[in-house]
């Protein structure tokens, strides 16, 4: 019998509020040391479904498992355990403002082991050097650059070296360069530590370039699951459309709304 | 008809029940952050921060209000006791003025407005860029890491903050009674050494200033940690600390100085 999978999504449902569900029905597995990409236009539920995964909001039906332990089941201890042994990219970095580079990148080192200075030294310009920049440690975040700082992050986020990483839009708003430098970071820190890692992303392009397996999401579930290749070549409507980035198709490029001629009080000739 | 009677009514209901559930919520939070207080004990630094940023940087405000208000108390002080022939009763009064009800409430008012509206901002802007929830999610509780020492520093900070307004405060109605008007030197002090008892009159402002810290740091946590993660959210959150902090701060005093004449008989 093959590894189970390290994360296991099981008819999970989610809303705020019971009228309005983001999740429907997903169930889904991410297979150990493999890097799984959830791609699906914005709004669509994929940064939610991280927040399940990392235990911070609570599913309303359906279960997701880490390693064997279903999340939402932890108390706060053995929940703490857990994330013990998550990273997280935030989209916008989440970089501690008041700490220097060094500082942000060190901090769950000093508060979670018994390291001396020394060695925390070295981890951390270890952690930068594999990002590039060892050299800007004694900056604060306020004086990097947006692809600075999302190499930062990257570099926090598997700070300790975790065994599963989650990425949340970790390719928005950056320059061709950094999206390529981000990327290949991103495949190399997961073969590197032998991790496992989610990428939540609406960039086509540079995720497949990079990913083991693609979830397709649209409108609060998987409409498509599949490797790169399988999804480039599909002839499904909703995964032509979203790889090819067209306008139009099963994915309307309206929000719902009524008659536009009723509205602007234009009647039909 | 029913519903053009009821509504308003229903509306007042609504409200106030949405206050009172905040109220416990603020309840809840304070009662995590005295549980979760653990880290501000075993990790002075990260509490001496906060003193620093709650308490040392409101030292010029602090001091130099103190001592504007104590010349001000000094020459309002003289131009009435002297009618009665009794200016050398000016230490006595200004001592007792500040000590007792002015040093404790004017310096919580101050605190609430500088510290306490940093505190409030600081922890809402962590929030809304995700520095509290990223904290959450390194298995660090942002509670007693962010939350606690801010707090303990608030805390910390009021009587000393309060005591130095007073000292301030005495000493500008000195510089302007003995030193402006010609108060007999003398008589300012010792008069005022006689009159001013430790227990009853220090520790009556010290209690006050203590209460008004824990309030004050109450408020700007509890903002902060619940404002909405937007621009706006902030800024409000930021308002209500100063506006609901002042006004805890000024009904408080009314609360405790009542409860210390009673019980003291002071």
């Amino acid at each position: 019998m093959s590894e189970p999978p390290l994360v296991e999504i099981k008819d999970l449902s989610f809303g705020y509020s019971s009228a309005r569900q983001i999740l429907k029905n997903i169930t889904l597995d991410v297979p150990r040391g493999k890097l799984v990409a959830l791609m699906g236009g914005s709004g669509c539920g994929k940064t939610t479904l991280l927040r399940l995964i990392g235990g911070q909001v609570q599913p309303s039906r359906g279960y997701v498992k880490v390693a064997g332990e279903t999340i939402h089941q932890l108390d706060q201890q053995a929940l703490y355990r857990m994330r013990r042994r998550m990273g997280m990219l935030f989209q916008f970095g989440a970089l501690f403002t008041d700490m220097t580079v060094f500082d942000n990148i060190a901090f769950q080192m000093r508060e979670h082991t018994d390291l001396p200075e020394q060695s925390i030294r070295d981890l951390v310009l270890m952690k930068l050097n594999a990002v590039g920049l060892r050299g800007a440690a004694e900056l604060m975040p306020s004086e990097l650059s947006g692809g600075m700082a999302r190499r930062v992050a990257l570099a926090r986020a598997v700070a300790l070296d975790p065994m599963l990483v989650m990425y949340d839009e970790p390719f928005a708003g950056l320059d061709p360069i950094s999206l390529g430098v981000v990327g290949q970071l991103i495949r190399r820190s997961n073969d590197a530590l032998g991790a496992t890692s989610v990428v939540v992303t609406h960039d086509v392009q540079q995720s497949l370039r990079i990913v083991d397996y693609v979830y397709l999401m649209a409108g609060g579930c998987i409409v498509a699951a599949g490797t790169p290749d399988e999804m480039r070549n599909s002839s499904e409507p909703t995964v032509h459309q979203f790889i090819h980035g067209e306008a139009d198709g099963p994915v309307g490029f309206h929000y719902p709304a009524g008659d536009f001629a009723d509205q602007l009080g234009v009647t039909h000739g | 008809m029913a519903d053009s009677f009821g509504a308003p009514i229903g509306a007042i209901g609504a409200y106030t029940l949405a206050a009172i559930r905040r109220l416990g919520q603020a309840a809840l939070f304070l009662g995590q952050v005295l549980r979760h207080s653990g880290t501000s004990v075993l990790r002075p630094s990260l509490t001496v921060r906060e003193i620093y940023f709650a308490g040392a940087l409101s030292l010029i405000i602090i001091m130099v209000s103190g001592l504007f208000v104590g010349m001000v108390l000094g020459l309002q002080g003289y131009e009435t006791l002297q009618t009665y022939g009794s200016e050398e009763k000016l230490g006595v009064l200004v001592a007792l003025s500040l000590v007792r009800e002015l040093g404790p409430v004017v310096s919580a008012l101050l605190f609430a407005s500088r510290a306490g509206s940093a505190i409030t901002a600081e922890i809402g802007l962590m929030k809304a860029t995700e520095q509290i929830v990223a904290m959450d999610m390194m298995a660090i509780n942002p509670i007693a890491r962010v939350i606690a020492p801010r707090f303990w520093g608030g805390v910390i900070s009021m009587p000393l903050l309060a005591a130095l307004f007073s000292a301030m405060g005495i000493f500008g109605a000195y510089l302007v009674g003995v030193r402006l008007i010609g108060v007999d030197e003398g008589a300012f002090w010792s008069q005022m050494q006689a009159a001013v008892d430790f227990d009853h009159d220090i520790m009556n402002g010290v209690i006050k200033s203590i209460v008004f810290g824990v309030a004050i740091s109450a408020v700007a946590t509890f903002e902060g940690y619940d404002a909405p993660p937007t621009a706006e959210g902030v800024s409000r959150a930021t308002t209500r600390t100063v506006v609901h902090s002042s006004l805890l701060v000024l009904a408080l005093d009314l609360v405790l100085t009542g409860f210390m004449m009673r019980m003291w008989g002071t």
